[in-house]
């Protein structure tokens, strides 16, 4: 029953979208191409968070391994795009294995500390080998729109719909995933993981589970995103990268895949339209580049102090919803399991 | 908080994004290309106004001395605009800021062409920057001028037809650079310093040509992304190289000089053009010894430096084109300092108005890129242009001179080549051209 509801809610999101995506101007698509990337990697995290209460900082390394697997494996093997969208995710998922088997036993500050070394250490692979990863200047990765939809049709509506329909499917596996036993046992383990362990789970396979399916989805939107940028370069996938889908998933609200589409738009609107403001309204160039950098961080400040429990918990409460049983323990808990401040602080820095 | 409180919060958080997104889709719907106007000829083109865009490094490790660029080329345009515009049309320049990032930059320029409708991109700052957006620009066939580096990749035109280069490429500046050095240090140890990119392994293709494989006892390269060079340093100090050719930033010239002094080493320095201009690298050298809590003086540290130009020396103040240019620079950007960077901007605003009024009055988009294949006088620069349908190169050459006292001089004549390994490094026999009159092409 729950499938059939997901994918008719899908199959619906996918009509709303097809119809904007030949309304809207090419520069639109292109922005809501770039929103699906950021939905799919902030799903996976939240799903990690929200459900089986273990936070990553490293999941813009991920990313990272998603978006080269696609540069090399459409260089090397000339592969098509249906197949690099699984093969990275899959790649990037083998690697979540990884490190998900370390970070089971790790909690808290630990786990963040722990996934904060993968995201500053990885992008510095690409300039360490440069024959195989090129340096600084990355990898180019080419898309070209079918032919069967004629020479006049905008190259980014076909961006738009790869990774708006990825996107889509992702959201239905993935709120499949978080009603099914799988997902139960995960609200099991982060509620209380003793409990959970005498009750008979496997808490450490269902941590590592859960690392996994949050690093495939970054993965996935790694290729994505080296689809949608046409290049894949270290530049992408910093510190700041991996922060911002903490940021993302935080602002959107932890308790549902809902609050990734909010924070992916907070994400990816908020800094374009500052500086398209800034710059029309006559401000010099250097002053314009660095106003959105601060809205930004106004804009996180606001979103806590009238939402604390993300857009999404936000207008749940404005509509008198009452949260879904999982909500409320989950609220409680990620206030305990929140990095601290000091990791915080970082994207005033950075 | 209580409920009414928070409920006027939602409310007003509610409008103010009602309020972005009708602002938003105000901004997306007024900048559609045809406003109807029968001058209109291409797409960023009105019957008052051209506009064009660029991608510049703002902030970020390349913003040092590079952000003065497109200010300057502004100044330029602001001048023309005040003096009767191209055709009667007013140029607007709209930079955006991508950090010298490349994931940024191919943003930034998809919002240039698809949500302002430039008619052009103008001046795209960076090697590894503007590669990134280089197909995507000819594929949406969008003039791609006057790219702010030296990448012989530009030169292209059967798979970048769109896209022209402007100033001396690597590749010939190499070999001017290697051609001199061969010559002053015969029998000495050389080392090369230079980014690991197109920039420096261009650089160092050219250098090869031209200086025998057995003089060079060392070649280090760096990422910009590091700023630790003290491993090359020492690795350039082993070997024993005397003189050291840099291809690289300011900041890295900079870090070179202050890294070499740390370990006692002292070569000759020649560096590329990129990285010497003499005001820019004495702020820098100033700077970053304050950070490490030392004081030094950065002209004493750029002394002798030897490097080379392809266009006059902003202490030349003999020059008509000096004269121009500081005359824009003080009516429209006295704040800025009067050095390279500023006077680079210029002369490429200069080129650009050039070409637009070859275009002719009512240019579409492949007007103005055969109005450049039809080659451009030299104007501010110090050799003639490559500019033809089968050469995309822009300057064809240099003269190489020293840092004094903080002031690039001249050394010699202008030295001209092609980028072929085997094309020799001859004497520019032609003359330099003089400002008009008017500041206008």
């Amino acid at each position: 029953m729950t499938l059939a509801r997901h994918v008719g809610a899908a199959i619906v999101a996918a009509v709303v979208i097809w119809v904007l995506t030949v309304q809207l101007s090419p520069f639109r698509d292109y922005q809501l191409a770039d929103i699906a990337v950021y939905v799919v990697a902030i799903a996976g995290l939240t799903v990690l968070i929200g459900l089986s209460g273990q936070i990553s900082l490293g999941n813009g390394a991920f990313m990272a391994i998603g978006a080269y697997a696609t540069a090399l494996l459409q260089m090397h093997l000339n592969w098509p795009l249906w197949a690099l969208f699984p093969a990275s995710a899959a790649i990037a998922a083998v690697a979540g294995v990884a490190v998900g088997a370390a970070a089971a036993r790790l909690h808290g500050p630990y786990l963040a500390g722990a996934t904060l070394l993968l995201a500053v250490a990885l992008p510095s692979f690409a300039t360490q080998f440069p024959g195989v990863f090129g340096g600084d200047q990355g990898l180019s990765v080419t898309v070209t729109t079918p032919a069967a939809l004629g020479a006049a049709f905008p190259p980014t509506r076909w961006l738009a719909w790869i990774n708006v329909g990825t996107a889509l499917i992702v959201l239905v596996l993935l709120a499949n995933l978080a009603h099914s036993r799988i997902g139960r046992s995960w609200r099991a383990i982060r509620d209380d993981e003793t409990a959970a362990a005498l009750a008979g789970l496997n808490v450490a396979r269902l941590r590592i589970l859960a690392f996994v399916v949050s690093a495939a989805c970054a993965g996935l939107a790694g290729a994505m995103l080296a689809v949608w940028s046409s290049q894949v370069s270290p530049g992408a996938f910093t510190v700041t990268l991996s922060i911002a889908l903490l940021t993302g998933a935080v602002i959107g609200g932890l308790g549902s895949l809902a609050g990734a589409l909010w924070g992916s738009l907070v994400i990816v609107l908020v800094p374009t339209y500052v500086t398209d403001v800034a710059t029309s309204h006559g401000l010099s160039g250097t002053v314009a580049a660095n106003i959105p950098v601060a809205v930004y961080g106004v804009v996180l400040i606001a979103v806590m102090l009238i939402f604390p429990e993300g857009i999404q918990g936000g207008l749940r409460r404005f509509w008198g919803i009452t949260p879904p049983a999982a909500t409320t323990p989950l609220a409680r808990l990620t206030l305990r399991r929140r990095p601290p401040a000091s990791e915080h602080q970082e994207e005033g820095t950075s | 908080m209580n409920r009414k409180h928070r409920l006027r919060l939602f409310a007003l958080a509610a409008a103010v994004t009602a309020a972005a997104l009708v602002a938003a889709g105000c901004s997306s719907s007024s900048s559609s290309p045809s406003s109807g106007a029968a001058t209109a000829s291409a797409p960023g083109i009105t019957a008052t106004q051209i506009l064009i865009g660029s991608h510049q490094p703002l902030t970020g490790p390349a913003a040092p001395g590079y952000s003065e660029i497109a200010p300057a080329s502004n100044a330029y345009f602001q001048y023309v605009n005040a003096h009767g515009g191209i055709y009667g049309r007013k140029i607007k320049y709209t930079y955006l800021d991508d950090a010298y990032d490349p994931s940024k930059t191919t943003s930034v320029v998809h919002q240039l062409v698809l949500q302002d409708s430039v008619y052009a991109i103008f001046n795209g700052l960076g090697t590894p920057t503007h590669l990134s957006v280089v197909s995507y620009l000819n594929s949406s066939k969008v003039p791609d001028l006057f790219v702010a580096s030296g990448c012989a990749c530009w030169n292209n035109p059967s798979a970048y037809p769109y896209t022209f280069g402007y100033q001396t490429d690597y590749i010939r500046e190499g070999k001017i650079l290697g051609s001199y050095i061969k010559q002053h240090y015969a029998g000495k140890k050389i080392g090369y310093f230079y980014q690991n990119d197109e920039f420096g392994q261009d650089g160092v293709k050219g250098l090869n040509y031209e200086i025998p494989h057995s003089q060079v006892v060392s070649q280090q390269s760096y990422v910009p992304t590091n700023v630790n060079v003290g491993p090359q340093v020492a690795a350039l100090k082993t070997a024993g190289a005397q003189v050291v050719v840099l291809f690289a930033i300011p900041a890295f010239v900079a870090l070179f000089k202050l890294t070499s002094l740390k370990l006692s080493y002292s070569p000759t320095l020649a560096a590329s053009n990129v990285g010497t201009d003499p005001s820019t690298l004495a702020g820098l050298l100033e700077a970053f010894a304050k950070q490490g809590g030392a004081t030094v003086s950065g002209n004493a540290l750029t002394q002798g430096i030897i490097t080379d130009y392809y266009l006059p020396s902003v202490g030349n103040t003999g020059n008509s084109w000096i004269t121009l240019f500081k005359k824009i620079h003080d009516t429209y950007i006295p704040k800025l300092p009067f050095d390279g960077n500023v006077l680079y901007g210029m002369a490429v605003a200069y080129a650009f108005v050039q070409a637009m009024m070859k275009a002719g009055k009512n240019p579409t988009r492949a007007a103005l890129v055969n109005a450049i294949n039809g080659g451009l006088p030299q104007g501010p620069a110090v050799a003639p242009f490559a500019y033809s349908a089968t050469n995309h190169s822009g300057v064809t050459g240099v003269y190489i001179g020293s840092i004094q006292n903080g002031v690039l001089v001249q050394q010699g004549s202008v030295l001209v080549t092609d980028d072929t390994p085997t094309g020799a490094v001859t004497t520019f026999t032609g003359a330099e051209q003089t400002a008009p009159a008017s500041g206008m092409p």
